[in-house]
């Protein structure tokens, strides 16, 4: 596997820019995740790398090589597709050799045979090897999908949304899966999603990505815990993060140009009945089952805040607020460091 | 809007039964949600409703009245498919006014209607423009304006969500739900995604190759799990499992499992000596160092607020859900206790509950 770098990579369509100026390496063995909206600019992230397309300006470094001009071929990269793609006709073992049976391979059969089962092994299909792909359900199709990618060892692995047609159980059993291989196989990976909780799982680190910048790269705790802007905030965290105005808690210390208070959950505690500081009226209580929401109205801005489903607050009840090492914004929504 | 009373309803494809006996009622108002994997029968049952398909047996009244053989064309409702279907050279108004262009209705009672529809689906400051320019949002409420337009007896909706990323996914859960409040719809709803289920539904039916596993309110269904099937596709991460063997009594306040003792609802059926799974929500989880109950860390996920822990058990995979404040590391083995009055038991070989003070109230 190998270290990968874009600098200052441009991608423009017609008047459209996709991408502009990204800059990021994606270290040798790294689960890095871009993370973003639809148009954000991630696929075309991943299709720059793999030589799908060609950029306009900057430069991709493949394991120390410049790679900008040569041939998805050259590039000895692995793409795994949102859908999962396999040959119909073929059986599962056939899908997983098929990388490996290109004539410039000429790799031995017993060879083949060997990282078949190992990757069959790993993904957990070795039970099916002689089924026909088509008979197998979604889950096993994207675990064969992801095997046949894994059969190779490249440069770096290439996911886009590989989960996102799964239902909710699966993906949450092939999120840990993934994990676990990339772990056990040291392998480069550059994931794609818009979903913040695969993000947060799965990524050694995340890139976030917004209308083709990158806004942040971290940890998903350094991401999390010192988001740079409140765009970064919302991004990470379930439920969002609440945006109060300052004024509305004017006895919180804070530093000097906060405008806003950035407020999870665990930032906030209420206390029944008003504290002449900060008041609010419970205005909406929603049990989840997991855990109850209650809807905060304070002057006019609605706090959403987790409490335990054995909590007796309910709607109409004054509470007052108080934050506890909260994030601070400045008019230009950049946080402050305190 | 209307009531939807469905009763025993058979479909066979050839040797395949697709659906198995289903029977409820959508009552007038209900936002009802048929939830299940693919291959469980949910959209087969949709269909038959809507009349695409017939049913081998069964009988489907709508608003009383017998519509199981009628043609779909005279059943008054309206069928949402995946939403972006609309007519790409057409402005906002007449993709809207579509449905009506063969109804009969005068010029100025379809413009009349137009805009009444667009108003409700606050898009009516786009009637003129284009819909190809315009955003995501603003399409799905286009064609959702198209479903209503016809003021039909009830909606039905088939995955319509399905291909959308998630923050404009849980944006269309709350507009999808309003909007079926402000018109006082009936809407029969299918999906295999249980957070829209649970985010949206009035009550839910669990469906399982074909047949209903359960019927009640999101809250029941997560909370009291008819079946191991319902408590395994419900929930995120779902509920988790610990095998466990032994005599049930009414009146049992524990069980043994492993050799550890762990208190639950009190027991209100009696069972021989047989196996049995302690069904456990990730929540109701709590690391504790005294207790007998061990497990080995093999997965953690950070999630901010919370972590997801996995932990391996000799009795199989226990999922927690706790504050990301607590240290734990792959590879800890770590002590497990319960919140004992949210435990469910299951028959292992039937896979339904066995009642305990967990369904008393």
């Amino acid at each position: 596997m190998a270290e990968v770098t874009l600098k200052k990579v441009s991608k423009r369509f017609g008047r459209t820019t996709a991408i502009s100026e990204l800059d990021f390496t994606i270290r040798d063995g790294e689960f890095f995740v871009l993370l973003g909206p639809t148009g954000a600019g991630k696929t075309t992230t991943l299709r720059l790398i793999a030589g799908l397309e060609k950029p306009e300006e900057g430069t991709i470094i493949i394991a120390g090589q410049d790679a900008t001009s040569d041939a998805p071929a050259q590039r000895d990269v692995s793409f795994v597709f949102q859908q999962y793609s396999l040959y119909p006709h073929l059986s599962v073992y056939e899908n997983l050799a098929f990388p490996l049976r290109a004539p410039n391979r000429k790799m031995p059969a017993a060879e083949i045979a060997q990282r078949v089962e190992r990757v069959a092994k790993m993904v957990r299909i070795d039970h099916k090897l002689q089924n026909r792909s088509t008979r197998l359900s979604g889950g096993e199709m994207q675990r064969v999908a992801i095997g046949r990618a894994l059969i190779r060892e490249p440069n770096i692995y290439l996911m886009d949304e590989p989960l996102s047609s799964l239902d909710a159980k699966l993906r949450v059993d092939l999120r840990l899966e993934i994990k676990r291989i990339q772990r056990d196989m040291g392998a480069t990976i550059l994931y794609v999603t818009h979903d913040a909780v695969e993000a947060m799982t799965l990524a050694d680190r995340i890139g976030i990505l917004r209308e083709g910048q990158l806004v942040q790269q971290g940890s998903p705790r350094e991401i999390y815990e010192r988001p740079r802007n409140i765009y970064a905030a919302l991004k990470l965290g379930q439920p969002a993060i609440n945006l109060i105005p300052a004024e509305l808690m004017p006895a919180e210390p804070k530093p000097p140009n906060t405008v806003t208070f950035g407020a999870r959950t665990e930032h906030i505690t209420i206390s029944r009945g008003q504290n002449g500081k900060a008041d609010g009226r419970v205005v909406l209580t929603e049990h989840l089952g997991n855990q109850s929401n209650l809807l905060i109205d304070l002057k006019g801005t609605q706090v959403l805040v987790l409490v335990p489903p054995e909590s007796t607050l309910s709607t109409g009840d004054e509470v007052g607020l108080n934050l506890r090492h909260p994030l601070y914004f400045d008019r230009e929504g950049e946080r402050i460091q305190p | 809007m209307a009531s939807i009373q469905v009763s025993a309803l058979h479909k066979r494809f050839d040797d395949f039964v697709a659906v198995n006996g289903s029977d409820f009622t959508v009552q007038h108002g209900e936002f009802f949600v048929l939830l299940g994997p693919s291959g469980c029968g949910k959209t087969t049952t949709l269909r038959m409703i809507a009349g695409l398909e017939l049913p081998t047996s069964g009988t489907i009244l709508l608003d009383g009245e017998d519509v199981t053989f009628e043609r779909a064309g005279r059943r008054d409702i309206a069928f949402v498919f995946q939403m972006f279907a609309l007519y790409p050279h057409m402005s906002t108004r007449n993709n809207i006014a579509f449905p009506l262009k063969c109804s009969g209705l005068s010029r100025s009672e379809i413009r009349k209607r137009v805009e009444e529809t667009a108003q409700l689906l606050r898009i009516d400051h786009l009637l003129g423009k284009s819909v190809s320019g315009l955003a995501g949002g603003d399409r799905q409420r286009v064609a959702l304006g198209r479903a209503i337009v016809r003021r039909p007896k009830a909606f039905l909706m088939d995955e319509p969500l399905g291909t959308l990323d998630t923050e404009f996914r849980d944006l269309m859960i709350n507009e999808l739900r309003a909007l079926h409040d402000r018109i006082d719809a009936t809407t029969v709803y299918v999906t295999h995604d249980q957070m829209e289920a649970m985010a949206m539904a009035d009550r839910i039916a669990v469906m399982n190759q074909g047949m209903m596993e359960q019927l009640g309110p999101p809250q029941e269904v997560y909370d009291k799990p008819a079946s191991v099937f319902v408590a395994d596709f419900i929930g995120s991460p779902p509920m988790s499992f610990l095998k466990f063997h032994g005599e049930l009594r009414p009146g049992d306040t524990s069980v043994q499992v492993n050799g550890a003792q762990v208190p639950i609802p009190e027991v209100r059926e009696g069972f021989a000596a047989d196996n049995f799974l302690l069904g456990v929500r990730p929540e109701h989880v709590r690391l504790d160092p005294a207790s007998d109950l061990r497990g080995r860390v093999s997965g953690v996920e950070y999630l901010g607020t919370t972590q997801i822990l996995t932990m391996n058990t000799p009795q199989g995979v226990v999922k927690a859900r706790i504050s990301s404040s607590e240290p734990v590391e792959i590879g800890d083995n770590v002590g497990l206790r319960f919140l004992s009055s949210r435990l469910s038991v299951f028959h292992e070989s039937s896979g339904r509950a066995v009642r305990t003070a967990l369904h008393d109230e």
